[in-house]
């Protein structure tokens, strides 16, 4: 296809693009300007109701803790797909290089992966008090570990990194989700709805069933994000190791 | 709602957000590609905490910052490592 019949169709449909565009923004209310009632009537309500002053958390883990069942199940299925394609069997840990050049690098990079840590299951466990939650928290955890294996190398990484206790931790975090929904049912009130009274507001003891459901959450984003590096990993460091013994 | 002193900072994160975006389809190379999406990560971050959703925020901040460049810096670097061995050398 020569330059000038490319630049043709992406002129076109660039204009079409655009113009679809402009459109669309012409209908937008004015900036800063909100029209749903759902968000004022959640702010009016999630405190009394529920005793979360996060009203985020509220919507994300209780009014629409069905939606975000279904988001932790897309990513428990990709995670467990990706884990399918790249998981291959008779590797030696052993063989894996470690070859952080640097000591200051190890030894504050190791004491950063505790602040880390600290700081994402304080957004795990606060989540429904201040911003954050399972999902932030979560990835920030796994991000943590990441840290471990840029500071100090894949063997530590490993401790923290592996699959015999993570994938458990993973199918508990989903299942439990699940299983705190259930717990609603069984008592006799809807799916996921809380059991556990609303708790006080502003501290760890708010939200109820909320709060058990944002932790199921954080274990399992935690957990399958860390899966996902660890293969990744493997995959980057396994065929290295062997090509350096031929 | 709109907080008047908020409105310039607003803007002015919406203009680098604008400069950023095209940035990164415009970097050609995946490794400076990982930075530049950095920085364009890192105004969103911005641009949502002067637009007052701090959960968006974190949410925008632990995807762009963590999640996604991990992912693709490995991909990167095993693309990398593995090409010059099979070729005998770059």
């Amino acid at each position: 296809m020569s330059r000038r019949v490319r630049i043709g169709i992406f002129l076109a449909a660039a204009a079409s693009f655009g113009a679809l565009l402009i459109w669309g923004f012409i209908g937008l209310t004015d900036f800063g300007h909100y029209k749903g009632p759902y968000g004022y009537v959640l702010n009016r309500v999630a405190l009394p109701e529920r005793h979360m002053t996060n009203v985020v958390t509220s919507a994300v883990f209780d009014y629409r803790g069905f939606d975000t069942m279904g988001e932790e199940f897309i990513l428990f299925a990709s995670v467990v797909g990706v884990v399918l394609l790249l998981r291959s069997e008779g590797r030696e840990d052993d063989e894996m290089e470690d070859d952080t050049g640097s000591d200051t690098v190890r030894v504050f990079g190791t004491l950063m992966v505790g602040g880390s840590l600290l700081v994402a299951l304080w957004l795990i466990a606060f989540g429904f008090v201040t911003p954050g939650g399972g999902f932030q928290g979560g990835v920030a955890l796994a991000g943590g570990a990441a840290l471990l294996f840029l500071a100090a190398g894949y063997g530590p990484f490993k401790v923290l990194g592996n699959e015999t206790a993570l994938d458990p931790i993973e199918g508990i975090g989903a299942g439990g989700y699940v299983v705190v929904g259930l717990a609603g049912l069984v008592s006799g009130a809807a799916f996921l709805q809380n059991v556990l009274g609303p708790g006080v507001p502003g501290t760890l003891w708010s939200g109820g069933s909320a709060a058990l459901v944002n932790w199921c959450a954080g274990a399992e984003v935690a957990a399958a994000n860390l899966i996902l590096f660890s293969q990744f990993l493997e995959e980057y460091l396994v065929p290295l190791a062997g090509k350096q013994q031929s | 709602m709109i907080v008047a002193s908020l409105v310039p900072l607003q803007s002015a994160i919406f203009a680098v957000v604008a400069l950023a975006a095209p940035a990164v389809a415009l970097t050609r190379d995946p490794l400076r590609q990982i930075v530049v999406n950095g920085f364009y990560g890192w105004a969103l971050v911005i641009l949502f905490s002067v637009l007052q959703a701090p959960d968006v925020a974190l949410s925008m901040l632990v995807v762009g910052g963590l999640a996604y460049p991990i992912v693709v810096l490995i991909a990167v670097a095993r693309v990398r490592a593995g090409k010059p061995k099979d070729e005998g050398g770059e």
